[in-house]
């Protein structure tokens, strides 16, 4: 896979994974051209599409468009699938999730999908163990909040 | 809500989105941006040491305001420091933001592959793995050259935990693509392989991954992978849905691994172990029987799954080519998906078709779906779809259908979108030439081509329609009585004026006899579209112009007013104006024989590979064409432009002559050494090599002249050549004041007769001293004689550079010299008729 966004129905860019390297003006002109093609889309239209040299699968989850570029000799169906299988972990993790929870844990959406996909290629295809890695990176967080929260109060009262 | 609730999050940034979201307009969203950045900077700047919690918040916030869109120019020290710290969330926000915000700073680079550094020594897997992911999404060439050797390590070690073995992997993939020199093969490879029969599926299918991409570098490090992908793949494939567990997706096993062994195997030609293969095809056949069940649910996914897994193995089938009644069988099964009711799998049918028409054994099976698919061009709603199905047009097509194929084609043109016209006018020009049969239908189809789509006919194509009229005699009558009729429509397109100024002016005698079609008829529609043209037709057109004052002398007094016109011999553009000038005095002084002569019919193109192609070649990259365009018996060149082609190029010999005898004495001449006395001490000064070659190459066509000079010795040449006898006076001069004694001559030559007379031994300063030398030539010849001086000078040798005097002193000295008698010399004209003269011309060229 060379790049995966996740966009509204407006345009807005709500997650950018890229994994090829680029420089930050070409990003943008292909996040905006891509975004146009895709939005210009009616509703039976087949979920693959050329574009320039790539292949282009999206599909349309409620609000958010989740479209991912691929090589020309990558399978289409099978990413169509990764992509189900990205919105089934964000799902389960977030409990019935939407568009908002991942605008306001963005940072939570990258870390599940790293461990997910790396490099452009799935890496764990079960959905238990990835959710389990995820749980277990949450707990650690867990623990040092612990021990952070006393911290960060005696600081908001301005006492350090 | 996981049990870990939401609210961990840091607070300031939740206010911080939700103000961002509540911004009415996209002014006060920046003037919200800025405030926050403003905030930031100072607490980034301020005394106090944030604490990580803070650092972390502020990271993130950054974070968001650049992925809204806005630069962010701080923020990567502080992003760096969160890397050192030990709690995870901490580190995790720090990679995170340097992946997503790269920086090219060679100091923070280099804080950063420390950190990186330490994560990956730590032996605690979540902080390696939160190391190898940032490796992997950032995969600079500084991180691999820190890196590329010791992630192999991790790979293979025994001691590695299975999600880091993931990592790792895929790592490795990442680095190898962007710096493949970097990731050496060494003895970890063989481990790589063996990890293809891990326990852990997750650990196979990163492995996988990275065999499938490594294996493209180096297939020979890899090529046991073959077996175990196989073994791997057929216990997958038979194995009952419960027995994977949680690898099983919607009902069907394993999914993604199956598609990525199966990758894996189209690196690799069909196994040569007949059990390994029989092995392998009893699975291609198990999923494509697996295919033909009814599906065991109903949602997408699991159909989407199966299918997956069908259309890749279907590509492994095609990729291998070698077992027919597997590729039979997938046709059909593509054949079924033509009519689904699902889109995308109409989708991947017609393109996976595409790749099987070009396989011979299954080429057949794909024609009889022809109906199908010419269906789905005129009847598909989705235009991606429409787009494949002409694909696949173009890719079945072969002799017995290409007619309808055409047609269908052209019709389909008609409606098409702007952005694939070109290339659809490039297929069709290339299949109507490659399967016309009669050439009449060709001509029709280009003609209708220019009309439909005239501004998407490239100049391949219109200079290959001309090329192909000017080769075929047959054809030339019917075309320019098509390109006649076709040029009174009211408005037809510029490409067609070139075309059929070009074809009038060369055939336009054919029609002539026609009152409809006359001389007269034919300028005046030509011209009618004249005013209507850009420049490089108008250009045409004027050629056309004086090709119709030699074909029809009866206007040439119309066409010569048209010519003398303000408009034409005034004209601003320089060509028009050059042409109408010239070819308005041609017309006025030319003969009626020198006309005819200049303006004589085009003679027929030479054979080349096709431009249509090459440029289709290159809109569409190599993987898309069919292999089989052999082309038909005649395919004229097609980078000559029809309007100058000279006729000195179809005669491949040409000035060769000339040309050949010059190569042949340079070659000559580089491979000795000329000139250079072979005595230890060459003397200083000797003459630069390619001087002395000048001086040789200048005799090809004088006879007289300085054949050789150094310090010493000036050799001059006077010859004189009849047939094949040659006499050459050689005259030596003493350049120095005093004798040389000993001198003595030599002629060598291989096939010459070479007759020198004898010379005294003994020059006086000063003097010249003259040789004749008589040369017979018997047979033809390649190399040239070489003439050999041996000489002493005195020992007190006063040369006008008296600065070399000493360095002679009495030695010997020795110098090779090339004659300059040539093959050329001997040649004696002859007088013979034109038509002798081009009889004789026309056998050389055959």
């Amino acid at each position: 896979m060379q790049f995966m966004l996740l966009f509204s129905r407006q345009g807005k860019l709500r997650l950018q994974k890229w994994y090829v390297p680029l420089s930050d003006k070409e990003k943008k002109k292909i996040t905006r051209e891509l975004v146009q093609t895709v939005l210009a889309r009616k509703p039976k239209m087949c979920s693959f599409l050329e574009w320039r040299d790539l292949k282009i699968v999206y599909k349309r989850y409620a609000s958010l468009y989740f479209c991912c570029a691929i090589e020309d000799q990558d399978n289409e169906l099978i990413t169509l699938e990764i992509i189900h299988r990205y919105v089934e972990l964000l799902d389960k993790y977030f409990g019935s999730v939407c568009e908002l929870d991942i605008i306001f844990n963005f940072e939570k959406a990258y870390f599940i999908l790293d461990e997910f996909l790396l490099g452009g290629e799935a890496q764990e295809t079960s959905k238990k163990n990835v959710l389990k890695a995820i749980e277990q990176a949450d707990l650690l967080q867990e623990d040092t909040k612990e021990a952070e929260t006393p911290r960060s109060v005696l600081e908001e009262i301005g006492l350090t | 809500m996981p049990a870990v609730s939401k609210g961990d999050g840091m607070r300031g940034l939740a206010v911080f989105i939700s103000d961002i979201r509540n911004c009415k307009s996209k002014e006060a969203e920046v003037k919200r941006i800025n405030k926050e950045l403003a905030n930031i900077r100072s607490k980034f700047k301020g005394d106090k040491a944030l604490d990580g919690y803070s650092k972390k918040k502020y990271v993130c916030k950054l974070l968001f305001i650049f992925l809204l869109g806005h630069d962010i120019d701080f923020g990567h020290m502080e992003a760096v420091n969160l890397l050192s710290s030990n709690k995870y969330t901490e580190k995790q926000i720090g990679y995170l933001f340097i992946s997503v915000l790269v920086n090219s700073n060679s100091d923070l680079i280099r804080l950063i592959n420390n950190a990186i550094k330490n994560d990956l020594a730590s032996r605690n897997p979540t902080f390696m793995n939160l190391a190898l992911h940032c490796i992997a999404n950032v995969g600079s060439r500084e991180m691999a050259e820190a890196f590329a050797s010791e992630i192999p390590r991790i790979l293979v070690a025994g001691d590695t935990m299975d999600s880091v073995k993931q990592s790792a992997a895929l790592c490795l993939l990442r680095l190898n693509r962007t710096s493949p020199d970097l990731v050496p093969m060494g003895e970890w490879t063989a481990r790589v392989v063996h990890l293809l029969n891990d326990q852990h599926l997750g650990v196979v299918t990163a492995a996988t991954s990275l065999i499938t991409t490594l294996a493209q570098k180096s297939p020979d490090d890899f090529k046991t992978s073959v077996s175990l992908a196989v073994t791997r793949l057929s216990r997958i494939v038979t194995s009952a849905s419960i027995d994977l567990q949680d690898y099983t997706y919607y009902f069907v096993a394993a999914p993604w691994l199956s598609v990525k062994l199966l990758r894996l195997l189209q690196c690799y030609p069909p196994p040569e172990d007949t059990s390994l293969r029989s092995r392998l095809t009893e699975c291609l056949e198990t999923i494509l029987n697996k295919a033909q069940e009814p599906p065991k649910s109903k949602k997408v996914q699991h159909s989407n799954a199966r299918n997956a897994v069908l259309f890749e193995a279907i590509s492994l089938i095609i990729h291998h080519d070698s077992e027919p009644t597997l590729l039979v069988r997938a046709c059909n099964q593509l054949g079924q998906f033509l009519q689904h009711r699902e889109t995308n799998l109409r989708y991947l049918a017609l393109e996976s078709m595409c790749t099987l028409a070009s396989s011979e054994f299954s080429h057949e099976a794909v024609k009889t779906h022809i109906e199908t698919v010419i269906n789905a061009l005129k009847t598909e709603r989705d235009v991606s779809v429409r787009q494949r199905a002409v694909d696949l047009l173009y890719a079945m097509c072969d002799r017995s259908n290409a007619r309808q194929i055409v047609a269908e084609m052209l019709s389909y043109l008609e409606t098409a979108d702007y952005s694939i016209r070109e290339e659809i006018v490039l297929k069709v020009a290339i299949l109507a030439e490659k399967y016309a049969v009669d050439y009449t239908w060709y001509v029709d189809t280009i003609l209708n081509l220019i009309r439909i789509a005239g501004d998407y006919v490239s100049e391949e194509v219109w200079y290959r329609v001309i090329q192909i009229v000017i080769n075929r005699d047959d054809v030339q009558g019917y075309a320019a009585k098509t390109v006649f009729e076709a040029l009174q429509a009211p408005a037809c397109h510029e490409n067609l004026v070139k075309v059929g100024g070009y074809i009038l002016g060369e055939f336009g005698n054919l029609i002539a006899g026609d009152p409809r079609s006359s001389p007269l008829v034919q300028f005046n529609l030509l011209h009618s579209k004249f005013h209507l043209c850009s420049v490089p037709t108008r250009a045409l057109l004027l050629s056309a112009y004086i090709k119709f004052i030699n074909l029809f002398p009866e206007v040439k007094a119309t066409i010569q007013d048209v010519l003398r016109s303000d408009s034409q011999l005034r004209n601003a553009d320089v060509e028009l104006q050059q042409r109408a000038v010239e070819y308005l005095r041609l017309s006025c002084i030319a003969s009626a024989d020198t006309l005819a002569t200049v303006l004589e019919e085009m003679p027929a193109f030479p054979e080349r590979e096709s431009s249509i192609l090459a440029k289709l070649k290159k809109k569409k990259g190599p993987g898309k064409l069919p292999e089989n365009v052999n082309g038909s018996a005649e395919e004229p060149a097609a980078s000559s432009k029809p309007d100058t082609a000279c006729w000195w190029t179809s005669s491949p010999t040409s000035r060769l002559l000339l040309l050949l005898l010059l190569l042949l004495l340079l070659l000559r001449w580089r491979t000795t050494c000329p000139g250079e006395p072979s005595s230890l001490r060459p003397p200083p000064f000797a003459p630069r090599r390619s001087d002395v070659l000048l001086r040789l190459l200048r005799f090809i066509c004088k006879n007289n002249g300085v054949l050789y000079e150094n310090q010493l010795l000036q050799i001059g040449l006077k010859s004189e050549y009849r047939q094949n006898l040659g006499r050459i006076y050689v005259f030596y001069g003493n350049k120095t004041t005093s004798q040389f004694l000993g001198f003595s001559t030599a002629v060598s030559s291989s096939d010459l007769n070479v007759h020198a007379k004898a010379v005294e031994p003994v020059i006086e300063g000063g003097a010249q001293l003259q040789q004749i030398l008589n040369i017979e030539c018997v047979t033809e010849f390649c190399d040239v004689p070489v003439l050999h001086i041996q000489f002493r000078p005195p020992s007190n040798v006063l040369t006008p550079d008296s600065v070399c005097q000493s360095r002679y002193g009495g030695t010997l000295q020795n110098i090779e010299v090339k004659l300059p008698v040539m093959l050329n010399k001997f040649f004696q004209p002859t007088e013979m008729t034109s038509q002798d003269f081009f009889q004789r011309w026309k056998q050389l060229g055959a």
